[in-house]
């Protein structure tokens, strides 16, 4: 379990996080929404060290890992699926997804067994293998961030809007992938603007919007379209 | 012939320059620092073996050991900067060091002779090559064995995870750090290993014009330096190699007769070069990863069929 506390973080003197607090659980969905500029993408920056938390804590199972470099962070096996995907596009497929093992390179026997086995999950990506990233479509490119990731066995997943510029069938079937990686028991954390088809999927769910949380809870708590014209627009008064 | 053996080493040393810049421009870094690195290696190995009288190819290495250390100190906290600024950066840093030159001021009595860098009449009878009895043709064919060995070390590098390292933090710093990568580590060491190439160029140059002077290693050269991996192309060592030919000896050397005209059409040529082919000579392309993790693992030869 990832516990976030009070967690801040600025650009300059602009606060994008300002304190704060979740958790995501093990072996489930935990989404959040909310509307641009809320602090999503930061927030995903934090968790993966590449931004630098100002303060607060983040805790894996009681282990504190503000501080830790962006790596050490893929080590301890919380492995981010970046938004707009940043795939490598000169590298083949098949190098994508081995530069995902990265950080297990030692363990050749099991990264090609994985290889194998994302190759099965994701048969598209096998047809491709030897085509550049660069030349993929953009769903297809998605594929391939979520299994690079994979390529890690990471703990938790950590996905930064997965639907971004992506045709809305496009959208569907990269959410049944993840629906199917939940359902298989594995922690993810989904941030979403695309919030009715992340509540269709979310164990839990947070609301962000302006840097701070201001709602937590099941897919079934809340009015629905309450919820999602906060998470498209988000509000002033905070509930 | 004699004229023939001397563009060979020039050949070679700046080959070594460019091949300098091409390590830190992998990582998607574009330094202008080379050129210092390059000045600091010649200074070195002079001193070495005009003013200690050390031989040449340990003092070669001595250059090499102590530029590279020096780029890795400046790697630090240059790589914090990126882009423009980067350039900026190094560009000050390349500066500075012709700079320090231009003042540096430290000769023994050797033979009766004073012998060291004198300040801004720079460093002169550097004649480890003279003294010992090499013709032009051996040392040609000395720096081209370095070159060689350097090319083909740098060949192995790219071909082995190591190059595709390098190559992903170049493409995506983001995307290298979220599977893993230690921007900090690679980034230095690929400085490093730019910065003690540059040395082994630097220390090769000062002993074949046996004269040194601050002025060699202003921004012209920098420029020459990332304008040879630019040009050449990122696809591997060997664009580098080719731009050098192209640039040195046909663009400064083989265009000669037409005088004064040949500023202009070296500048027109290099349009026409890079729009043509705008990845440069030998483009892009990714090294193998997985030739390194299964040599022979059967899922890539299934994909491969699939093809």
């Amino acid at each position: 379990m990832l516990e976030i506390r009070d967690l801040r973080t600025s650009y300059g003197k602009i606060a994008a996080l300002k304190g704060v607090a979740l958790d995501i659980k093990d072996g489930g969905l935990t989404c959040l929404l909310g509307p641009n500029g809320a602090g999503k993408t930061t927030l995903i920056w934090t968790l993966a060290a590449i931004l630098k938390a100002q303060s607060g804590s983040i805790r894996m199972d009681g282990e504190e890992l503000i501080g830790a470099k962006p790596h050490q962070i893929v080590s301890k096996g919380i492995v981010t699926v970046p938004e707009n995907r940043l795939v490598f596009p000169e590298m083949s497929v098949t190098d994508n997804l081995f530069a995902g093992a990265f950080s297990r390179r030692a363990d050749k026997i099991a990264v090609a067994q994985d290889l194998e086995e994302v190759l099965q999950r994701f048969p598209r990506l096998r047809e491709r293998a030897n085509q550049d990233a660069g030349t993929l479509s953009g769903g297809e490119q998605q594929m391939l961030a979520v299994a690079r990731a994979l390529m890690a066995r990471p703990k938790i997943l950590l996905l930064d809007e997965p639907s971004t510029g992506l045709a809305p069938i496009i959208v569907e079937e990269i959410f049944e992938i993840i629906g199917a990686l939940r359902d298989e028991g594995r922690t993810i954390f989904l941030v979403e603007q695309n919030a009715n088809m992340a509540l269709e999927y979310a164990d839990d769910f947070y609301l962000l919007e302006q840097g701070l949380v201001t709602f937590g809870g099941k897919p079934g708590d809340v009015d629905h379209d309450e919820l999602i014209q906060r998470a498209y627009l988000g509000t002033r008064k905070a509930s | 012939m004699e004229f023939y053996l001397g563009l060979l080493q020039i050949l070679g040393v700046h080959t070594l320059l460019g091949l300098s810049a091409y390590v830190v421009l992998l990582t998607g870094q574009v330094s202008m620092a080379q050129a210092g690195f390059y000045a600091v290696g010649a200074y070195v190995a002079a001193m070495c073996t005009a003013m200690f009288g050390i031989h040449i190819l340990p003092a070669v290495i001595i250059a090499s050991v102590s530029t590279g250390i020096l780029a890795m100190i400046v790697g630090f906290p240059a790589l914090r900067v990126r882009g423009l600024m980067l350039v900026v950066a190094t560009l000050a840093f390349g500066e500075m060091v012709r700079m320090f030159f231009f003042n540096f001021r430290w000769q023994i009595e050797r033979d009766g002779k004073l012998i060291g860098p004198n300040g801004a009449e720079g460093f002169r009878a550097i004649r480890f090559f003279p003294e010992n009895g090499w013709e032009t043709g051996d040392v040609a064919l000395f720096i081209w064995c370095i070159v060689v060995i350097v090319l083909g070390l740098l060949w192995w590098v790219d071909n082995t995870r190591a190059g595709a390292v390098l190559r992903a933090v170049g493409h995506d710093e983001v995307a290298a750090q979220s599977v893993g990568l230690n921007l900090t580590t690679i980034k230095v060491a690929a400085m490093a290993l730019g910065g003690a190439i540059a040395g082994i160029g630097g220390g090769l140059y000062a002993h074949t014009v046996t004269h040194i002077e601050h002025g060699v290693f202003g921004i012209l050269l920098a420029t020459f330096a990332i304008a040879y991996p630019i040009l050449g192309g990122l696809g591997s060592v060997f664009g580098t190699l080719l731009a050098v030919i192209f640039i040195q000896g046909f663009l400064v050397e083989g265009l000669r007769f037409i005088g004064d005209w040949r500023s202009l059409l070296f500048g027109a040529l290099i349009l026409l070069v890079m729009n043509l082919r705008p990845t440069g000579l030998l483009g892009e392309r990714m090294s193998p990863l997985k030739t390194l993790f299964s040599r022979k693992s059967p899922v890539v030869t299934n994909a491969k069929e699939t093809q």
